[in-house]
């Protein structure tokens, strides 16, 4: 037995490799497998080897069934039983979320991108907004929905994610739509899994892109994973409604047009029927944000590279000429220089700006996926082979403390601040 | 207090490597950890458990080497360990990975409360913590960044929005998934890691805990995965040139095109 702990338990524990992969839900038939090796080259896991001109599969094997389709002498099964599909739903609907009664840019973003899909499956959109005095609804409408479902109720205003929860199901169990889609913002993450799993049906997380498959009609949703590295296309085949979130920013908004017609629905809320069992006893907003990051067009970011959390100084400095939101990578939020609030990446926050200006970055890959699709980017690094400049529209190899106060006194002066 | 831990084993980075040749992922080399979210929760654990006494049970839902990695959690604080596995389990998205933890929570029984970490390394999607919680029936809340009080069957914590902070609260027991701002995880100790090399883990199967095998593993699971390919990186970048001077310079003029 070889005793490596890097290694998978089955080559510790096995010397052979008969059988092992049964165990978990792939199996390969010795005697039809030829070694060819085609198999191999189109795992996206890389989790298949020939060893003696047969193949094996190392842990990590994810079921995706590639290699089944790629092998001519049909060597290899994965077992599952046939879903049945649900049938009877249509329709495309959008969570419209709100705040305070102010509509969230998303809301609109997610409609922009839902009526394409409706448009593509020639069937109807529709947005569920769930509040209390809710400003600006009819915006939903000319941004492509034909349907509002209105929820209306004091009790709705706070984000109350057991009353969602419960309205959401009601609503989807009596419409009966065929795809949902909502914000992965921070409630949208909370409660949209709950729904999902009260539905037994499939959540995808945070895609980044969204399609109807021609054949099938079904929902492609794609989405970044293991940090960005990788994309994965993911199908939810036969339950329904198909469900995903996407993260603000990541589609762009349509153009809104009054012409636009539809039609506002008000949903009943029976406050008796639901209670919720989270009681919100006080929200302590961030304050130190005076341009709100999410809805800022431009952003100056500063990295581990500032050294100390003073020097966040030169960067707000900059952000002041230029009327921009301060951003952050991760370490200076994990040491303390800045809040939580202004971290940009893959466990902060997702920006669209037209502007991002990168100062002490390296450019991770978790760090792009926050901000990679800004429109302008410009990296200021003394490092000339740091991945930032990879991603970077404009890039200048220096020193920041040198580079960047520089900037902000000639932008002063430009725009006769100084 | 009856402390439940969900952890994940997965890759220990997310520095995949992509073999240029064949565009596949290269697995080689790659260590499996202890999901790094899920040591907040492990952490948070132990210290309620410091607080106001009790036991913590960390679960986990794998293939069998994975009590590599739940042994590790009893070196940092845990008490039991129990690894779910199965065949049956294989390829399960989260509905069916949130099925499977909530027959074991439910065979635990007498629970207070489970802890999940905001999200793993891997799949990434965060959301077992709160399809988790209705499959059980019971409270959620996510984001915590710290448990200000557990009193009469209640719980009081703060979490983190877009906005700032909440403060909530709701009863037990309850699935809270916790962010990284709560703790600071601590080391092993030497006890802990004594008591890891020894400690009995138990292995639970599809039957022991009553799953329904059509909803757990490939066959459960209303997603698939169908396909995965490498983003593109195209890209025309233009680095400024001249001292330092005639770049901000130039920098400067381009800036005020944009904006
Ligand atoms: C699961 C997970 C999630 C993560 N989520 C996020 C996330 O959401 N957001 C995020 O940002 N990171 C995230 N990270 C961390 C990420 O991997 C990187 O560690 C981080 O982004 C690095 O931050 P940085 O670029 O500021 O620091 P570093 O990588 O240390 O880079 C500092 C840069 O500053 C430059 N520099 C130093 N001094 C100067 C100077 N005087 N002038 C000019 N340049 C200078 C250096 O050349 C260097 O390139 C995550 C990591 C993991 C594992
Ligand atoms: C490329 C790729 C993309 C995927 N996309 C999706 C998708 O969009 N939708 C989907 O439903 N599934 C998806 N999956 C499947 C998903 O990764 C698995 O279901 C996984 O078992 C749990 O999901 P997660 O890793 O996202 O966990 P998260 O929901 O991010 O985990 C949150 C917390 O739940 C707990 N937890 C998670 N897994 C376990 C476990 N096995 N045992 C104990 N506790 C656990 C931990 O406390 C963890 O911190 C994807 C898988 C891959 C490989
Ligand atoms: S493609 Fe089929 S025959 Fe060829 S190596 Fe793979 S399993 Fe064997
Ligand atoms: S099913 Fe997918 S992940 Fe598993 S071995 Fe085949 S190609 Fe690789």
């Amino acid at each position: 037995m070889v005793k490596d702990s890097s290694l998978p338990w089955r080559e510790r524990n096995f010397e052979g490799i008969d059988l092992v992969e049964a165990d978990m839900g792939i199996e390969i038939d010795i005697e039809k497998c030829t070694g060819c090796g085609s198999c191999v080259s189109v795992c996206p896991f890389g989790v298949m080897e020939l060893i003696n001109d047969k193949v094996r599969i190392k842990e990590g094997c994810n079921l995706c069934g590639a290699c089944v389709d790629e092998c001519t002498f049909e060597a290899i099964k994965i077992e599952k039983a046939e879903q049945k599909v649900s049938e009877g739903y249509k329709g495309v609907w959008v969570f419209a979320e709100q705040r305070d009664g102010k509509m969230k840019s998303v809301a609109y973003e997610l409609v922009s991108e839902g009526r394409k899909l409706a448009d593509k499956l020639g069937t109807e959109l529709s947005a569920i907004c769930l509040g209390h005095n809710v400003e600006d609804v009819e915006q939903l409408i000319c941004y492509g929905a034909d349907k509002v479902y209105l929820a209306d109720d004091a009790a709705l205003s706070d984000h109350q994610e057991d009353l969602y929860t419960e309205l959401l199901l009601d609503l989807i169990k009596k419409h009966r739509p065929e795809i949902l889609i909502a914000g992965a913002t921070a409630m949208g993450r909370s409660f949209i899994p709950r729904v999902a799993a009260l539905l037994y049906t499939g959540l995808t997380a945070d895609c980044t892109g969204l399609d109807i498959d021609p054949e099938t009609k079904l929902l492609l949703q794609t989405r970044p994973t293991f940090g960005g590295n990788v994309m994965a296309t993911i199908m939810c085949q036969a339950k329904r409604p198909q469900m995903s979130t996407v993260r603000p920013h990541v589609f762009k908004r349509g153009t809104a047009s009054k012409e636009r017609k539809g039609q506002i629905i008000k949903v009943d809320f029976k406050k008796e029927a639901v209670t919720s069992r989270t009681k919100l006893l006080r929200f302590i907003e961030d304050l130190t944000e005076k341009v709100k990051l999410d809805e800022a067009d431009i952003i100056v970011s500063g990295g581990r590279g500032l050294g100390k959390p003073d020097n966040f100084q030169i960067i707000k400095a900059l952000a002041e000429v230029l009327g921009a939101a301060v951003g952050s990578s991760r370490p200076p939020v994990d040491e303390g220089w800045i809040s939580y609030s202004h971290q940009v990446g893959q466990t902060g926050k997702t920006v669209c700006p037209k502007l991002y200006i990168a100062c002490g970055i390296s450019g991770s890959v978790q760090h792009i996926a926050g901000m990679g699709t800004s429109e302008c980017i410009i990296a200021i690094n003394e490092d000339p082979n740091a991945p930032i400049f990879q991603v970077a529209t404009y890039g200048i190899v220096g020193d920041l403390f040198k580079v960047v106060p520089m900037l902000t006194e000639k932008l002063k002066r430009s725009r006769g601040t100084a | 207090m009856n402390i439940v831990i969900c952890i994940k084993q997965v890759p220990g980075t997310t520095e995949i490597k992509i073999d240029p040749k064949t565009n596949t992922l290269v697995r080689e080399g790659v260590k499996s950890i202890v999901n790094p979210f899920d040591a907040y929760a492990l952490e948070e654990g132990v210290r309620l458990k410091e607080r106001y006494g009790g036991k913590v049970t960390v679960i986990t839902m794998g293939p069998p080497q994975a009590e590599e990695a739940l042994r590790e959690t009893i070196s940092l604080g845990a008490d039991d360990a129990i690894l779910l596995s199965d065949r049956a389990f294989a390829g399960s998205d989260t509905w069916a990975t949130s099925y499977v933890l909530s027959k074991a929570a439910a065979k635990i029984a007498n629970y207070d409360i489970i802890i999940c970490g905001r999200q793993t390394l891997d799949g990434d999607t965060g959301q077992v913590g709160p399809e988790l919680s209705e499959m059980l029936k019971i409270p959620f809340i996510s984001y915590v960044s710290k448990v200000e009080e557990i009193k009469d069957k209640h719980i009081r914590v703060q979490r983190m929005i877009e906005e700032g902070h909440e403060e909530i609260e709701t009863t037990l027991p309850a699935v809270i998934t916790v962010a990284k701002e709560i703790n600071v995880p601590r080391l092993p100790s030497l006890r802990g890691s004594m008591k890891a090399k020894t400690a009995k883990i138990a292995v639970w199967t599809a039957a022991d805990i009553g799953v329904e095998t059509d909803k757990a593993g490939i066959s459960g699971s209303p997603t698939r995965v169908v396909k995965i390919f490498f983003p593109k990186r195209e890209h025309k970048s233009e680095m400024l040139e001249g001292t330092l001077e005639e770049q901000v310079e130039k920098l400067a003029e381009r800036l005020e095109k944009i904006v």
